[in-house]
């Protein structure tokens, strides 16, 4: 009797050992994701700020005084389609060189993903459905007569114009609002950042780069004599911000 | 010898019992969280109250015993109070506060209200200072405003009648030293909330405002008008500051660095910290040096009178032209919004007045 009881504990225990190993494989990895910036080949820092040293495509001299801007939904699909969303949504503060590094808190399987992105600023399902407190304290708001939500970028600096001046400019990204008519009309200024296919082993650090001078350049030619401020409400400046944004942001490498 | 024993007990235990009635009142400090307000609640992040500094009620007390008590003075004659007066919202009417001796400072007291949501805690015109509490020592030593030492006012404190038995209700003990001192002051100044303005009440529907009011908001809100928005707070931000430190045009020159003299960047000279545009009816003079005495002076210079510098901010436009140009109905308009912003019921508060 003894022996059948001790028989009947030894597998039972087996059971559930052989149980736990196979949940171990069952591997989950975090992602961070890491943001730096360049001007071109140039890195910049906020070290490099407050200083009149760039040129841009429409030649010209500028600092830069300010960047901070907002991703969110960094999502991963796999070859089966299966589409994996992380949790949150960052504000990149290079002015003030925080949150350059963004670790959502939630984990996605280890594998093959063939896809991965993020928004650059909000879809409008997270501008208009919530109230962030975060971004409230930082003053993040967009007035309610631009239709409310968030900003998506704040990119400051000082540039010399074409009277040898130098002048303040304000980039400021939001959604796209045309006030002029009887009903305000909106596009959709967002847009989708694909870093393209890679392979999670383990906890896995994308370093992705923002080159700013495509802000100024690609496809559409940036003239900041012409467009420097009060580009909010400006309809047609927000859809060039949107056109040029498609080709700022590059996966550079992936550690490990 | 069981007798012996008996009685040693005895001995021990009445002196344990006799000990424990020495004791001075006992360290039992009521929590006291801060009420926050619900626009607060609702549209920003919490309040930074330190670790090792909570509120409590007896911390509060004390803390505003010591605000309004000229003996943290080396004369006895001028208190917190005096230079942050309840009816100026905690500020000073004066451009430049007098201190003891009649020097006076080189800028104007600011306000205090709201300060616990100062979530970069960095405090004065200039930041220079990390923290409320290391703010409340720096008044103390200053020559130009109390110009005592720490020693001096610990002694005072220790020998008075009542604080003594104050700080033990509050920290436990009736050792007095300057951090307890700054930690009582600190607790009362955090509970200096003000959030019952006309447009408090207008974003909780309450009251109406104005067609004035409501077009002044919409000047503030407007980035091809006042844009005030992107430095001074919205119905998002009940702060009404967005606590960064800006050039707003003031001069060409500077005469007066600040942030740059703190940091030794000569791209912050010239910056001071926004202020919060709340209780503007109580806080006049205006600007780091109170150099505007109306709010007219203030929306003019943002119109009209901007100057152009090196470190001017970005978010200061048309300079070429000194500003935004606001129309004269813009402008008397922004100024009754600005004005909306203005809480009577914070500055006739008894639970923030010597009463």
């Amino acid at each position: 009797m003894i022996k059948a009881l001790t028989f009947t504990f030894i597998c039972f225990i087996s059971f559930y050992s052989c149980s736990e190993d196979k949940d171990d494989k069952v591997t989950q990895a975090n992602i961070t994701l890491n943001f730096n910036h360049s001007w071109n080949n140039t890195p910049v820092t906020n070290m490099g700020f407050n200083t009149v040293q760039f040129i841009n495509e429409n030649g010209e001299e500028l600092s830069i005084t300010k960047l901070r801007y907002l991703i969110s939904r960094i999502s991963l699909e796999n070859t089966l389609g299966e589409k994996f969303t992380l949790n949150g949504y960052n504000l990149v503060d290079v002015t003030n060189n925080s949150n350059l590094s963004f670790t959502p808190t939630n984990t996605i399987p280890t594998g093959t993903y063939n896809k991965v992105s993020f928004i650059f600023g909000f879809n409008n399902e997270d501008n208009y459905n919530n109230n962030y407190q975060d971004l409230n304290s930082a003053s993040w708001f967009v007035p309610t007569m631009l239709g409310g939500g968030y900003h998506y970028m704040q990119l400051e600096g000082k540039f010399i114009d074409n009277t040898e001046t130098e002048t303040g400019y304000a980039y400021h990204a939001i959604r796209a609002i045309d006030n002029s008519g009887t009903t305000p009309v909106f596009k959709d200024t967002f847009f989708e950042v694909n870093l393209g296919e890679i392979t999670i082993s383990n906890d896995t650090q994308l370093n992705i780069n923002m080159n700013i001078a495509e802000w100024f350049k690609n496809p559409k030619t940036w003239d900041l004599n012409i467009l420097n401020n009060m580009l909010m409400p400006n309809f047609d400046a927000q859809i060039l911000m949107f056109e040029n944004g498609q080709s700022v942001f590059k996966l550079k490498s992936i550690n490990p | 010898m069981k007798t012996w024993k008996f009685y040693i007990s005895i001995f021990f235990i009445s002196s344990n019992i006799a000990c424990s009635n020495k004791d001075e009142t006992p360290y039992i400090p009521t929590p006291s969280p801060l009420n926050i307000p619900e626009l607060f609640e609702n549209n920003i992040l919490a309040p930074i109250i330190p670790v090792n500094n909570p509120q409590t009620t007896e911390g509060v007390l004390l803390g505003k015993k010591l605000f309004f008590d000229p003996i943290l003075s080396q004369d006895n004659s001028l208190a917190c109070a005096d230079c942050h007066a309840a009816e100026n919202a905690f500020s000073d009417s004066n451009r430049f506060s007098e201190g003891i001796d009649g020097s006076l400072g080189n800028r104007n007291s600011m306000p205090l209200f709201n300060l616990a949501w100062n979530y970069d805690e960095k405090f004065f015109w200039d930041g220079n200072t990390f923290s409320l509490e290391h703010q409340a020592f720096v008044p103390v030593t200053d020559p130009a405003e109390m110009k005592s030492t720490w020693n001096q006012v610990e002694q005072k404190l220790q020998q008075h009648q009542e604080y003594p038995k104050l700080f033990q209700q509050a920290f436990g003990t009736s050792i007095i030293d300057s951090t307890l001192v700054t930690k009582a002051i600190a607790q009362f100044e955090r509970t200096l909330i003000s959030s019952n303005s006309k447009f408090d009440k207008y974003l909780l529907g309450e009251v109406e405002l104005s067609p004035q009011e409501l077009n002044g908001f919409n000047v503030f809100m407007d980035e091809t008008r006042g844009d005030c928005f992107h430095c001074h707070g919205s119905d998002k931000n009940p702060l009404w500051t967005d606590q960064i430190f800006h050039n707003n045009g003031l001069d060409e020159t500077f005469s007066d660095l600040g942030l740059g003299l703190i940091t030794g960047d000569p791209a912050d000279n010239g910056k001071f910290k926004s202020p919060s545009l709340r209780n503007l009816a109580f806080t006049a003079p205006y600007m780091h040096d109170g150099r505007f005495t109306t709010l007219e002076e203030v929306i003019n210079h943002y119109s009209k009178g901007l100057k152009n510098s090196s470190t001017i901010d970005p978010l200061m436009k048309k300079v070429a032209q000194g500003g935004v140009s606001l129309t004269a109905q813009d402008k008397a308009d922004l100024k009754a919004f600005l004005l909306a912003l203005s809480d009577y019921e914070f500055i006739s508060n008894p639970a923030f007045n010597n009463q």
